[in-house]
């Protein structure tokens, strides 16, 4: 039952991402660009309404499905991480147009040249893991 | 039904983020797509030679499933939910990327220059694609989560760090598009 609910999600998910065009490399570059409102208005509504749902659950103690509380877990205290992170997955994403959600929806409508984006930032991960005792964090 | 084939707009699109995300929320889970790339690097046996990915995979069967669903929606939606895949991207973007030799733009879903199957012959759009995606699985894991991660569920949240990445994001992304397209395109 609960494998059913997370593969509709995903499913949901994947619509989502590639109807919105948030998964069109074309419009991440208009983005950057600043010649649309479409992926600001996309993330800033999403963002929106997400704050209000995630104070609501907070305010009102909203239990999950299942009756448990909901745990928001907070990140880790730090700068340079996410600074430095950040910018190289913006690179990334500027350069690939595909962030980690939208490129298994890319796959799915069967672009082929994503799998390469795919593999490598598998690779990425990995470089990541092996060189992490070594980063500021 | 034209509404179903034609592209959502913005107002659609983005609460439908937030209502996934609060699914996942209202079944225990966190809304966040990068931590997959770690778990399929566990699946396919690097924590054997890399403590960062020796943990138990199966606690994140979930979100492959979540990922299986995306790639599934992702066919859906291209298959059966749409009938031009032209992005109406900004006239005057087309004539930017025009100017850089994208010639599919306005007229593609992704540039075919760079996703079209013969993308594979050449190889600096192998590069282009590998180094794109390098990128992008280095940072998101090194800053702890990507666009789900940070720009949604931790935003939603009002976390500092999360604030910092995607302030990040934004000058990765600017740069490379502002600065570092026009000396490789």
């Amino acid at each position: 039952m609960r494998t059913l609910i997370y593969l509709c999600i995903g499913i949901l998910f994947g619509i989502t991402m590639f109807k919105s065009e948030a998964a069109s490399w074309f419009r991440i570059y208009e983005m950057f660009k600043f010649e649309s409102f479409h992926m600001y208005g996309i993330i800033g509504s999403a963002l929106l309404i997400g704050i209000i749902v995630v104070q609501l659950i907070k305010r009102f103690n909203i239990k999950s499905f299942y009756g448990e509380k909901i745990h928001f877990s907070p990140k880790n205290k730090s700068f340079s991480r996410y600074m430095f992170g950040g910018i190289i997955f913006g690179l990334g994403w500027a350069l690939a147009g595909a962030c980690p959600g939208p490129m298994f929806a890319l796959i799915g409508a069967g672009f082929l040249p994503i799998v390469i984006v795919v593999l490598f930032a598998m690779l990425g991960t990995i470089l990541y893991g092996v060189m992490r005792d070594r980063l500021p964090h | 039904m034209n509404w179903i084939v034609e592209p959502w707009p913005w107002y659609v699109s983005g609460p439908m983020i937030a209502f996934i995300m609060f699914l996942l929320l209202m079944v225990d889970k966190n809304f966040g797509m990068s931590s997959n790339l770690r778990t399929m690097c566990t699946i396919c046996g690097v924590g054997n030679k890399v403590a960062f990915f020796k943990f138990d995979w199966k606690s994140q069967k979930w979100n492959l499933l979540v990922v299986l669903g995306a790639v599934i929606g992702g066919f859906i939606s291209s298959h059966y939910l749409i009938t031009d895949m032209a992005v109406a991207i900004n006239p005057d973007t087309v004539a930017d990327l025009n100017a850089l030799g994208f010639n599919s733009a306005g007229t593609a879903y992704l540039p075919t220059e760079l996703f079209d199957t013969s993308a594979f012959l050449n190889i600096k759009n192998i590069l282009i694609l590998a180094i794109g995606g390098l990128l992008v699985g280095f940072g998101t894991r090194y800053a702890g989560g990507c666009t789900s991660g940070h720009a949604i569920s931790g935003l939603s949240d009002l976390q500092l760090p999360s604030f910092i990445a995607v302030i990040g994001f934004f000058i990765g992304g600017l740069v490379m598009i502002h600065f570092i397209f026009p000396l490789i395109f």
